[in-house]
């Protein structure tokens, strides 16, 4: 294979694996590392470094639109992007000690993990409107328009919301993925955000987590130019096709087909992991 | 809290993002045209990792390295640009935070700030 055609096929797999990420709204990278270690057979560290450039470029895109829109939640979103940026540094320090059998491993778990909290319904109206102390003090509240008024909601179980914040961040880091799942975990779970709070500022803060090992990255020669290059312009293309594909139409069926995707890769990924294949 | 701040503040974080992305892909399309355009050299063998070339790992040899036209310095400088990017928007919240006058999220936001500086800069060695 010569350069162009690697590049091109990389290009390719991008789009698709953008496609995937935005349609069961896990995000490209969750897909693109796995598709270049399984079928390119390239190492798991330029993988993670690529997969972390596209991960900044589709969150902080996206961002844009609900930024301007008032959907994110500035405040909450820097708060624990606190927790974020420092896991994140434990990440990375952590990807340079752990040898790639054992990413490999821990990165099956969190997809298996992924495509399960997908479909995992969160319960409506869960949204905490009381309160308390923590959120007060720190301003961790703000207001949506829910069902038919201007609600207002309050963050609840902070402390909690901010560990598990704290190792979002460290998976973020370790693996080069934004890690949406576990950030779901946090927000919605633990912290009973309105959904669609929830998702928004997690994706505003998914672009400053992913900064803060993307420089150690870079610095480590993990971030190599020619994987990079396909990899982000084909992930961000193949995300904001999937973004308008949700816009139009409901893809239920769809998205039980991509999980099941994502559940293979997530074995597969295991499996060479514990053979020693990766 | 006034909201209209709020959402200035908003507009100019949107307007951060939206620059920095821009800027970032039109360097690595750029690079990315020169890099494929004189496909001399054979597909190096990603399979093991070797790490990047030094120049490819610091500010100041990418920066050389475009001054030379260097195909796969162009697209590490979007990169770098991408990754500037989220570090910029921080900024901004701060700049936002002190017109209000908001002491808490000054702190936190220079928290997050000092956290990101120091992966830049300590992280790397």
């Amino acid at each position: 294979m010569n350069i162009l055609e690697f590049t091109s096929l990389l290009f390719g797999a991008s789009i698709f694996a953008g496609l995937l990420g935005a349609l069961t709204g896990l995000g490209g990278g969750v897909v693109i590392v796995p598709a270049l270690v399984l079928l390119f057979k390239v190492d798991i560290r330029y993988a993670i470094g690529a997969s972390l450039v596209s991960v900044i470029a589709t969150s902080s895109g996206a961002a844009v639109a609900y930024v301007r829109e008032g959907l994110s939640n500035i405040r909450i979103g820097m708060f624990l992007e606190v927790a974020t940026t420092a896991g994140a540094l434990l990440g990375a320090y952590l990807t340079a000690k752990l040898s790639s059998h054992w990413i490999a491993i821990v990165f099956g778990i969190v997809l298996l993990y992924s495509a399960y909290a997908s479909f995992t319904k969160e319960p409506e109206g869960s949204a905490a409107f009381k309160p308390n102390t923590f959120a007060t003090k720190l301003k961790l509240s703000g207001s949506y328009v829910g069902s038919i008024v201007q609600e207002r909601y309050y963050a609840q179980n902070v402390p909690l919301g901010f560990g598990i914040m704290f190792g979002a961040g460290t998976l973020s880091g370790l693996l080069g993925i934004g890690s949406g799942a576990v950030k779901v975990l946090a927000m919605d779970h633990a912290m009973k955000l309105p959904f669609k709070v929830s998702t928004t500022t997690s994706n505003f803060m998914i672009g400053v987590t992913a900064a803060a090992s993307a420089g150690i990255y870079l610095f480590r020669g993990y971030i190599d130019p020619g994987i990079a290059l396909p990899v982000m312009l084909g992930v961000l293309v193949g995300s904001l096709v999937g973004a308008r594909i949700l816009m139009r139409s409901r893809v239920t069926s769809l998205k039980v087909l991509f999980s099941l995707v994502i559940v293979a890769l997530g074995v597969e990924m295991i499996y060479s992991g514990l053979r020693g294949k990766i | 809290m006034t909201p209209s701040i709020d959402k200035q503040l908003e507009s100019a974080i949107a307007d951060t993002l939206r620059f920095g992305v821009l800027l970032a892909a039109i360097a690595v399309v750029v690079g990315g045209g020169m890099y494929l355009h004189h496909p001399s050299t054979t597909l190096p063998d990603y399979s093991h990792f070797h790490a990047t070339p030094t120049p490819l790992r610091t500010v100041s040899g990418v920066l050389r390295g475009v001054w030379q036209l260097d195909a796969k310095s162009v697209i590490q400088l979007g990169i770098l640009i991408l990754i500037a990017t989220p570090v910029a928007r921080v900024i901004v919240c701060i700049i936002g935070f002190s017109r209000q006058r908001d002491r808490i999220y000054i702190a936190v936001s220079t928290t997050v700030l000092i956290i990101l500086t120091y992966s830049l800069f300590q992280g790397g060695r």
